[in-house]
C-alpha cells in the first residue's frame, strides 16, 4: 500500500517553487527525531514516496537542488549512509563533495569548528555528518548558517535511518500505529536504536527491547517512553511480532567484558528461522547494516522471504531524498 | 603587610566560629582582627580607613579547601596571580591548591616555589597540597616528613585516585607521624573509565557514556575502612552522590576520623544542566542545539535532583563539613569541542557565593549554615585557628556580602583565565562586596565606599 500526497508531488516535480521562502520542513537542521511531530513525519514519509517513484524511472534525476551542495563529513567508515546521501544528492541534481576525516585538516589537528566553518565558507548548503562522537552534529550547527543533517553520531541519534525504517514498516504493514517492534542487541551502543524508539513511539508502535542486560542503557523504558518494554528473553520478546530488528552486536563488546562470548550470544540472542517463527508469520525483518551474518542474524533470515533489509536501503534515498528536498528544496 | 587599619562599620557581622550574629564594627590592625564592638571611640591610630557595609554581611574570610591554581605547568589555563583574583572577587581569602601541577607538588622544592610565587603575585593566601604519591602515579608514597615541614596542608592526588588499595593504607598509617589529612578523590576508574557524565537517563539520552555513582561510592566505602583501620584522617573531595552522603554518616556515627567537601554546583546543579537546561530547569522536549554544554562536564559529575537534595541535608546535618569550589579553569579551546573530548572542569571561585545564596533564597539552608561550611569548618579540617574566625588575634582575614544583590554572570569579566562556567548569563542574587585579606582591602565592588580618615578627624560613633 502506498499513500501519496497530490500536493507535493506537484511540487517536487514541477521547477521549485518561487512563491515558497523556506524549506516545506519549518527547521534548519534534521538532528534526531526527538524534535519532530507526528505531522512533520508524516510529511516526510509522503515526500519519500513520490522520490521512491523518481527512483523507479528510467531516468532517475529531478533538477529540484539544482545549484545547491551537500558536503558530507564523514568521521567514520560509512558505505551506505554516505552513498544513500550522495545518491540522494544526485538524483535531486545537487552537487556533492565528499570530505573524510582521513585526508583532511582534521588530521592536521583543526577543529570540528573550524572545519565546519570552512566548509560553510566554500558555499555549502547541507552538510551530512557522521562522527563518532555524540553531539558532533550539534556542535556545528551551532556554529555555522547551514543545514545540518546527523547522519549517526557516536551512540546517540541516526535519525535519516529512523524515518527510512519507519517509511519500510509503513511501506509493508500500510501502517506504524499498533505494530509491535522487537529491536535485538546491542542497544547500548546502538544510535539506529535510539532514533527509531523516538520515531516508533511517536507513529504509535509499541517497542520490545530485548538483549542481556549489560547492553541496555538505564531509562529506554517508562516514564520517559510509556511504550517500550524491556524483555531479555528472545522467545518470549519476539511473540506476536510485526517487525524484528536484530542490531549488529560488535566482536568488540566481548574483549570489553559486556559478553562471555560470542558463542553464548548466539546460543540466547541470534535470530534463526525458529525463533522468527514465533513472531507473526508475515512479520518482517530489518537491520539497519552491516550485518554479522552467522552472529545477531542467520544467512537464512537475512536473505529469507521475510526479510526486507535491501528494500530498507533503495528507501534509505528516497526517504533521504525527501529530506534534503523538504530542507533546502524551494527556499530561494 | 603594612595595611593602614581598617574599620568595617554597619554591616552584620555573622561569626559562626564564635556564635556571633549581631551588628557590629570590627577594626582590623597590624593585619589582624584587633577587635569587634559597637562604636569607634577608642580609636586611637592616626590614619585608618573606614569601610561602609551597611546591609551588608560581613563574615571570615572564605576558605576554599580544594581549587587549581595550575602553576606551575598550565599557565594558560590559569596562574597564583589570576587565581588569587579570581578568589579575591570571590570571597575567598584563603586557597588550598591542588598538587596535580606540572611538575605536581611532590617535592620540597615545587612547595617552595608556590609560597614564593603566592607571596610575589598572590591576591589572598595560597596553602599547598602536596601529593601522596610521587608524581600522583600511585605507587610510592611522598616524602611527607619534608612536606608536611615545607608547609602543606594537606596531601591529595586529586584527580588520580589511589588506587591501589594496600598504598593508601600505608599513606594513612605514615600520615600519622605528621597529622595530615589526606584528601581523596574518590573514583573507582574500573567503574568510571570513558564515562564523561553522570551515568542515567540522561547520559542515554544523549548516547554518553556514563559515570556512574557506584563509582565515587566504592572508593569512599574503601576510604573509610582504611581510615577505621589505620586511625588516620580522610577528608572526601567533592562528593556528589547520595549514597557517598549515606556512607560518610555511617562512619561519622563510628566515630571514624572522616570529613568531606561539596562543590557549589553539585549543591545546585542537576545533571540535565548538560542537555543545556537553564537555570531556570525549563524543560525543553526535544535536544535544544545548546545541548552538550561542556561547560557542564565536570568530574565528579553532574548528578540528580535526588543527589543534589541528599548532598543539602548533609550539609544541614553535619554530614559534610565544607564547601570548596573544585574551581577547574581551562582554555576556551578545551570546552569548544565534542563533549567526549572536552576537558572536565568548572571555574567556580566567583560563582560559588552566588549560587550558593540561591539556596538561601530557597529556604534550605540558613546563613549561619553556610557561611560556616566557607569558614570554621574548612579551618577545622585544616587544623588551623587563625583563620576563618574574626576572634581577636585573628588573620585579618573578612567577606562582605550582599545577599540581595543581583547580578548576571558574566565570565568575559572574571578575573579567572578560566571562562569555563554552566551559568553564563545566568541571574545570580547575592553579590561579593569586599574581601579582606590580612587587613588589606584585595577586592571592593564599585558600590561600596572606603574612605581614609586621617590623623585630624575623630569619629565619633
Amino acid at each position: 500500500m502506498r499513500i501519496t500526497n497530490q500536493k507535493v508531488e506537484k511540487a517536487i516535480l514541477s521547477e521549485p517553487a518561487p512563491s515558497l521562502k523556506q524549506g516545506p520542513l519549518r527547521r534548519r537542521h534534521i538532528l534526531d527525531l526527538d524534535d519532530f511531530t507526528r505531522e512533520e513525519i508524516e510529511l516526510v514519509l509522503e515526500t519519500a514516496d513520490a522520490m521512491k517513484e523518481i527512483l523507479g524511472r528510467e531516468i532517475k534525476k529531478v533538477p529540484t537542488l539544482r545549484g545547491k551542495t551537500l558536503v558530507t563529513m564523514f568521521y567514520e567508515p560509512s558505505t551506505r549512509t554516505r552513498v544513500s546521501f550522495e545518491q540522494a544528492a544526485k538524483s535531486l541534481s545537487a552537487d556533492v563533495i565528499n570530505l573524510s576525516a582521513s585526508g583532511s585538516s582534521t588530521e592536521k589537528g583543526e577543529s570540528l569548528i573550524d572545519t565546519a566553518r570552512t566548509i560553510q565558507a566554500l558555499g555549502a548548503d547541507v552538510i551530512v555528518m557522521r562522527h563518532y562522537h555524540a553531539g558532533a552534529p550539534y556542535l556545528i550547527a551551532q556554529h555555522v548558517n547551514v543545514s545540518v543533517i546527523n547522519g549517526g553520531d557516536g551512540c546517540h541519534a541516526h535519525p535519516t535511518q529512523g524515518l527510512l525504517d519507519l517509511y519500510t514498516i509503513r511501506e509493508y504493514l500500510g501502517t506504524v500505529e499498533g505494530v509491535k517492534v522487537v529491536i535485538i542487541g546491542d542497544i547500548l551502543h546502538s544510535r539506529v536504536a535510539r532514533s527509531n524508539i523516538w520515531g516508533l513511539t511517536k507513529m504509535g508502535a509499541k517497542v520490545v527491547l530485548c538483549a542481556p542486560p549489560t547492553l541496555v542503557p538505564v531509562g529506554l523504558g517508562p516514564p520517559a517512553f510509556p511504550s517500550v518494554t524491556m524483555e531479555p528473553n528472545l522467545d518470549r520478546a519476539l511473540g506476536g511480532a510485526d517487525v524484528v530488528m536484530p542490531l549488529r552486536l560488535q566482536k568488540e563488546r566481548q574483549q570489553r567484558g559486556l559478553l562471555p562470548s560470542i558463542r553464548e550470544y548466539i546460543q540466547f540472542y541470534q535470530l534463526d528461522s525458529r525463533r522468527l517463527s514465533k513472531a507473526k508469520p508475515e512479520a518482517l525483518v530489518l537491520h539497519p547494516g552491516p550485518m554479522n551474518e552467522g552472529v545477531e542474524i542467520t544467512p537464512e533470515v537475512a536473505h529469507g522471504a521475510q526479510s526486507v533489509i535491501e528494500e530498507q536501503v533503495t528507501n534509505g534515498v528516497a526517504v533521504r531524498m525527501a529530506l534534503l528536498y523538504l530542507l533546502v528544496g524551494g527556499a530561494q | 603587610m603594612t595595611a593602614i587599619p581598617l574599620l568595617i562599620v554597619g554591616g552584620r557581622i555573622i561569626d559562626p566560629s564564635q556564635g556571633i550574629d549581631k551588628v557590629g564594627d570590627p577594626f582590623i590592625a597590624e593585619g589582624g582582627i584587633a577587635w569587634v564592638a559597637k562604636g569607634i571611640e577608642d580609636l586611637t591610630p592616626e590614619r585608618y580607613q573606614i569601610l561602609h557595609a551597611e546591609g551588608m554581611i560581613v563574615c571570615p574570610g572564605f576558605i576554599d579547601l580544594h581549587c587549581h591554581l595550575r602553576e606551575p605547568g598550565f599557565e594558560e589555563k590559569e596562574t597564583i596571580a589570576t587565581g588569587t583574583r579570581a578568589a579575591a572577587r570571590g570571597g575567598f581569602t584563603t586557597l588550598c591548591c591542588m598538587a596535580n601541577t606540572n611538575p605536581p607538588i611532590d617535592t620540597r622544592a615545587a612547595v617552595e616555589f608556590i609560597q614564593k610565587k603566592a607571596a610575589a603575585e598572590g591576591a589572598v593566601r595560597v596553602l599547598p597540597i602536596g601529593c601522596i604519591t610521587k608524581g600522583r602515579r600511585g605507587e610510592e608514597m611522598v616524602e611527607m616528613g619534608e612536606l608536611a615541614e615545607a608547609g602543606v596542608v594537606a596531601l591529595s592526588d586529586d584527580g588520580n585516585p589511589v588506587a591501589d588499595s594496600r598504598l593508601m593504607r600505608y599513606a594513612l598509617e605514615y600520615s600519622r607521624s605528621f597529622n595530615l589529612v589526606l584528601i581523596d578523590h574518590c573514583e573507582d576508574v574500573s567503574l568510571s573509565q570513558g564515562g564523561v557524565m553522570n551515568e542515567g537517563w540522561v547520559s542515554t539520552r544523549l548516547g554518553l557514556r556514563g559515570i556512574p555513582a557506584a563509582a565515587e561510592e566504592a572508593m569512599v566505602a574503601r576510604d573509610i575502612a582504611l581510615a577505621e583501620m589505620t586511625g588516620g584522617r580522610v577528608h572526601i573531595a567533592h562528593v556528589s552522590t547520595a549514597g557517598s552522603v549515606d556512607l560518610i554518616r555511617r562512619a561519622k556515627e563510628k566515630g571514624i576520623a572522616i570529613t568531606a567537601e561539596v562543590t557549589p554546583h553539585h549543591l545546585t546543579l542537576t545533571e540535565e544542566r548538560v542537555i543545556g537546561y537553564g537555570w531556570d530547569n525549563k524543560k525543553p522536549s526535544s535536544l535544544p542545539l545548546f545541548a552538550y554544554d561542556t561547560n557542564a562536564k565536570v568530574n565528579p559529575p553532574l548528578r540528580t535532583a535526588r543527589d543534589v537534595e541528599a548532598l543539602i541535608d548533609a550539609i544541614n546535618e553535619g554530614v559534610i563539613d565544607a564547601i570548596a569550589t573544585d574551581h577547574a579553569p581551562h582554555e576556551d579551546v578545551e570546552k569548544m569541542c565534542e563533549f567526549d573530548i572536552a576537558a572536565f572542569g568548572i571555574s567556580g571561585l566567583e560563582t560559588a557565593l552566588g549560587s550558593l545564596l540561591a539556596l538561601l533564597h530557597g529556604g534550605k539552608i540558613d546563613l549561619a549554615t553556610l557561611i560556616s561550611k566557607l569558614t570554621a569548618e574548612p579551618a577545622k579540617v585544616l587544623g588551623k585557628s587563625e583563620i576563618g574566625t574574626l576572634k581577636v588575634g585573628a588573620a585579618g582575614d573578612v567577606t562582605i556580602f550582599d545577599p540581595e544583590a543581583e547580578w548576571v554572570v558574566d565570565p568575559s569579566a572574571f578575573a579567572s583565565k578560566g571562562k569555563n562556567t554552566p551559568l553564563a548569563g545566568c541571574l545570580l542574587k547575592g553579590k561579593v562586596m569586599a574581601t579582606i585579606c590580612q587587613g588589606q582591602v584585595v577586592y571592593k565592588d564599585d558600590a561600596v565606599k572606603l574612605e581614609t580618615i586621617g590623623r585630624q578627624t575623630r569619629v565619633r560613633g
